[in-house]
């Protein structure tokens, strides 16, 4: 069975571009458009991993990451976040807040795939 | 198939939207109405700019929205403060920032001097930060840390058997988790499988540390292990796959250039076992029944939060799809609604056909049929509206446009300028919208350049010394009105007519009103301006933004008051795909007369009929006398003026109150018709205002009829020849 | 596929001929949008004599010119005989009013000869080069002058 992944991206370009490298890295693919259109989404499927942004409206990746944390079914779906701020503080609040990895864009396809695959049970 | 294309077409377009919220952000900040979320909403649209063009390796705007980004997360932080000085670099940044966008869309390269100024001045805000993280940007990726991984794994794809067998190496590792490890997902198991996928592993767990039962914590981790792994990758490959959990466990490499001697006797006791199953098996004992009896224990709270949660979500689902419903929009690609635009057409042609066809049938008054049409024909002008509404798009974003020109106008001429927006939600068509922008941006310019005085002027008048430019934009009666206004100096009219006398526009002797004065402005040719400054000098005069707006249909006014300002009033027809006109006969050809021009139309009587000169001829209409026009002849049908007793009278007026008596054969119907661009595919045509189809799919011409009064009437040039060619 | 087929595929052309008058003329097949038979057009007002007018081409406005009349022939009197030749010119569509279509030829790009020197204005406007069919004489014409100068100046502006 396909691994599937959610990813949560408020940029219409960079939703595209997730799509499209993972689809063809034979992943299953959901998306959503900001934290809380992804806890929407979530609700009702169970992705092997999830990927989110942190810069987003209406409810950003921090909020989302521990949003997903606090439910039951999600708590231990691994998260990665992807952003373009590596700054060393950013990824403490995102691990403090509960993602399991990160990754930096602008992504490269196979580094996707890799940490895909590196957090999916 | 072309997807990355067809992205970063995507990736344009959400660059225009998000190039709007930043705008639109910047000046509702300036304008004092910015709250945090306008500042965070302003921040995202840089940054998700810049992270798209990272992905398409656009250095040039990636560089700069870096700097930018920068500047306004330090405006987010509250760490600078958005004083109007700060506010006038972001916004002259979001222009560079539009232009770099838009030489990327278009594979040009801007000159390095297009930004240097504002990434200086930018930078100057923000200290030190600047330069550090755009170097790391410059050297390909802002985590270097990140950058071996793809190597490692292509290798070990490619080469992985080979290496191993020429240069494999050992290392030991010493890996013992903490708590947050498993807290954020990640898998002791997973880490030890990716471990074995590099080479050969020998795992051995150390159980010591857990305690007795009624002290182990759930949530805990107690157990540590020691790897060994035989493999060609370096130290830092290994490394990255401790990437995620290297704060959240002790983790030691060390390398172990003598694979014999030391590692032996540590390992002794255990089994060389397949890393997974080692793994999996010390998880069930140890990590992983941490977490699981973490779900039944320690989550008591998040489980009551969870079920507060669940009904909440059915809350904001709700409120969020109501919000969807108003606001949500898609993407419709232009083509399509012109398609609906045209068939929204014939349905227009061929409901009036039918109609016609059915009372020529000879049916009763009061038929079913009859009312059965008039439903069809209150029907499709319902569907006209909807599908004109689909191509109405707020002048909103035309607005902005212009607060770009304010500022730059500003600028180069050293003025103090404020400008004002009003109504930018009025909806124009589209293609409306698109053809204003540069008649408007002249106006713009001219207002501040030869509109608004220079600050010291101003001062001396008693005024503010900042000018005051203002956009307004409203619906009245059934037509778009934009306005411009400043509140400057006025026409200097003593001025404007003695340049049009010295240019020869005018004589020395002619009485002209005030306003005549004013629209000696539009006349081609005219220029007021004596020295050129760095805005005017192009060339362009008022005649050509009149010219550009007649073109959509359009018309302008002036009106100005000395020491108080200009107003420049451009009024436009709501769309430009459906005209209501009067479908009329000339020498066996067919025009429509757009009925917004018609006052009246009337059969003359032979006292009406007045000869003037030689051949000209006017027509007394309530004692007023106007110029006869013959359509046939002004549109070169024929050359033998007709007998206007034998025709009717459109009795026309231009927008300047200039008027006329159109001669036409006969009225064949009052109807709406379709707009057929001429321009398309051939070019524009004196006395054409546009082309429609009719019912019987011929092809009729929209006369304009501005055109044709400023002429007088007269054929120029190829008509007899035009003649002779269509026969 | 050959280094040798790529040129050959290179350099073949494929035209369509039409007589206009007593002469044969042709245009890259790759031009020609559609052929159909002649309509009455709508008279535009002022513009040139070979500007018969407008037809609708399926919603579009689309001009047609008299061919024979813009290479300084003899005007034609359309018929129902006669074929409009919908042309892409760059951006713009436009018919060419000609008496038939004769022929669709694959020719060999180095057959086309430079055109002979003669007097004609016509021929050196509109001809861009000359190509010998069996007896025939066939012009290549150049589309990019047949629209009326004063119109494409009239689009850029």
């Amino acid at each position: 069975m396909p691994l599937s992944v959610l990813a949560v991206d408020d940029s219409r370009t960079m939703r595209e571009m997730l799509r499209l490298a993972l689809t063809e890295a034979g992943f299953e693919v959901s998306l959503a458009d900001d934290g809380e259109h992804g806890l929407e989404v979530l609700d009702g499927m169970a992705p092997n991993v999830i990927i989110t942004d942190i810069n987003m409206p209406i409810m950003d990746g921090f909020g989302f990451i521990e949003g997903v944390r606090r439910s039951a079914e999600h708590r231990v779906t691994p998260i990665l976040v992807l952003t373009t701020e590596s700054a060393p503080e950013l990824k403490m609040r995102a691990k403090n807040a509960g993602a399991t990895g990160w990754i930096v864009k602008p992504f490269d396809k196979d580094k996707l795939v890799d940490a895909i695959k590196r957090v999916a049970a | 198939m072309d997807s990355m294309a067809d992205i970063k077409q995507t990736f344009f377009q959400e660059c225009d939207d998000l190039l709007g919220e930043l705008e639109s952000g910047l000046l509702d900040m300036e304008g004092g109405d910015g709250d945090s979320e306008t500042v965070a909403a302003i921040f995202r649209a840089v940054h998700s700019i810049k992270g798209g063009a990272g992905a398409f390796g656009l250095d040039n705007l990636v560089a700069f929205a870096h700097i930018f980004e920068t500047t306004l997360d330090e405006v987010r932080a509250d760490r600078l403060e958005a004083t109007p000085d700060v506010l006038s670099v972001l916004l002259r940044s979001s222009d560079v920032l539009a232009d770099l966008v838009r030489a990327a869309q278009n594979d040009e390269e801007l000159g390095e001097e297009v930004t240097t100024g504002l990434v200086e001045e930018l930078s100057a805000f923000v200290g030190e930060k600047a330069g550090a993280p755009d170097e790391a940007a410059a050297a390909g990726g802002e985590d270097i840390s990140f950058a071996p991984l793809g190597t490692a794994i292509d290798l070990d794809d490619v080469f992985g058997d080979l290496d191993s067998v020429e240069e494999s190496q050992r290392f030991i590792i010493k890996f013992r988790p903490m708590p947050e490890l498993y807290a954020n997902a990640n898998e002791t198991v997973l880490l030890m499988r990716n471990l074995a996928a590099m080479g050969e592993v020998n795992v051995a767990c150390d159980e010591s540390q857990i305690p007795t039962l009624d002290v182990l914590d759930p949530e805990g981790a107690y157990l540590s292990w020691t790897i060994t792994v035989q493999t060609s990758n370096s130290e830092a490959e290994l490394l990255e796959i401790f990437e995620f959990v290297e704060d959240d466990c002790t983790l030691e490499i060390k390398s172990e250039e003598l694979p014999d001697d030391t590692i032996e006797p540590e390992l002794a006791d255990d089994e060389t076992i397949p890393a997974e199953e080692e793994a999996s098996h010390t998880d069930v004992e140890g990590g992983k029944d941490g977490v699981t009896s973490g779900d039944n224990t320690a989550d008591k709270d998040n489980v009551v939060s969870l079920a507060e949660k669940k009904e909440k979500p059915t809350a904001t689902a709700q409120a969020s799809k109501e919000k969807d419903t108003s606001d949500a929009t898609i993407r419709v690609n232009l083509g399509r609604i012109d398609r609906l635009v045209n068939l929204v057409g014939e349905l227009v042609i061929n409901q009036a056909m039918l109609t016609q066809g059915v009372f020529d049938a000879g049916l009763e008054r009061g038929d079913s049929v009859e009312a059965g049409l008039e439903e069809l024909k209150q029907l499709t002008r319902e569907i006209q509206d909807s599908v004109m509404a689909i191509r109405a798009q707020p002048v909103k974003a035309l607005f902005q446009r212009m607060s770009r020109i304010v500022r730059e106008a500003a600028r180069a001429t050293e003025k103090s300028v404020h400008l004002v927006m009003e109504g930018e939600m009025t909806e124009v068509d589209k293609t409306v919208v698109e053809r204003l922008a540069d008649p408007l941006t002249h106006m713009i310019r001219n207002a501040v350049d030869h509109g608004l005085e220079t600050s010291e002027t101003r001062i001396a008048n008693g005024k503010p010394a900042e000018g005051t430019v203002s956009l307004t934009a409203a619906h009245r009666s059934g037509r778009v009105v934009i306005e411009v206004c400043d509140d400057g100096a006025g026409i200097n009219r003593e001025r404007v007519r003695s340049i049009a006398i010295e240019k020869g526009l005018i004589s020395e002797e002619d009485k002209l009103s005030d306003s005549d004065i004013d629209n000696l402005l539009f006349m081609p040719g005219f220029s007021t301006v004596s020295k050129v400054s760095n805005l005017s000098g192009r060339g362009v005069g008022m005649d050509v933004v009149k010219r550009a707006i007649q073109a959509v249909g359009g018309k302008i006014s002036i009106s100005s008051q000395p020491g108080k300002g200009s107003t420049f009033s451009i009024s436009l027809p709501l769309t430009l795909a459906i005209l209501d006109g009067m479908v009329v006969d000339v020498a066996e050809q067919t025009l429509v007369v757009p009925l917004t021009a018609i006052v009246e139309t009337l059969k003359p009587m032979p006292s009406d009929i007045h000869d003037l000169g030689a051949g000209a001829k006017v027509i007394s209409i309530r004692g007023e006398f106007i110029p006869i026009i013959d359509a046939g002849i002004s549109m070169g049908y024929r050359t033998e003026p007709t007998d206007p007793l034998t025709g009717v009278v459109l009795s026309v007026e231009t927008e300047d109150g200039a008027r006329a008596a159109v001669i036409v054969d006969s009225i064949q119907d009052q109807r709406q018709v379709v707009i057929k661009s001429l321009e398309e595919n051939y070019g524009h045509v004196d006395s054409v205002a546009a082309a429609t189809i009719l019912g019987d799919g011929r092809i009729a011409l929209i006369l304009d009829v501005d055109s044709i009064i400023d002429r007088g009437g007269s054929a120029v040039s190829f008509h007899e020849n035009s003649l002779a060619a269509t026969g | 596929m050959s280094d040798t087929e790529v040129k050959s595929k290179d350099e073949a052309l494929e035209l369509v001929a039409f007589c206009v008058g007593d002469q044969e003329y042709c245009v890259n097949i790759m031009s020609v949008r559609e052929i159909r038979g002649w309509t009455k057009e709508t008279s535009l007002p002022l513009t040139p004599p070979f500007v018969r007018g407008v037809i609708n081409l399926r919603g579009s406005v689309v001009p047609v010119i008299d061919l024979a009349s813009r290479l300084g022939l003899e005007q034609t009197e359309p018929s129902a005989r006669h074929v409009i030749i919908i042309m892409q010119i760059g951006e713009q569509a436009v018919g060419l009013v000609v008496n038939a279509v004769s022929d669709i030829l694959t020719i060999l790009k180095e057959k086309i000869q430079p055109t002979p020197d003669v007097s004609s204005e016509a021929a050196r406007d509109f001809v861009q080069g000359v190509l010998a069919m069996e007896e025939r004489m066939i012009n290549l014409l150049d589309l990019s002058t047949v629209l009326p100068t004063e119109t494409i100046e009239g689009i850029a502006a």
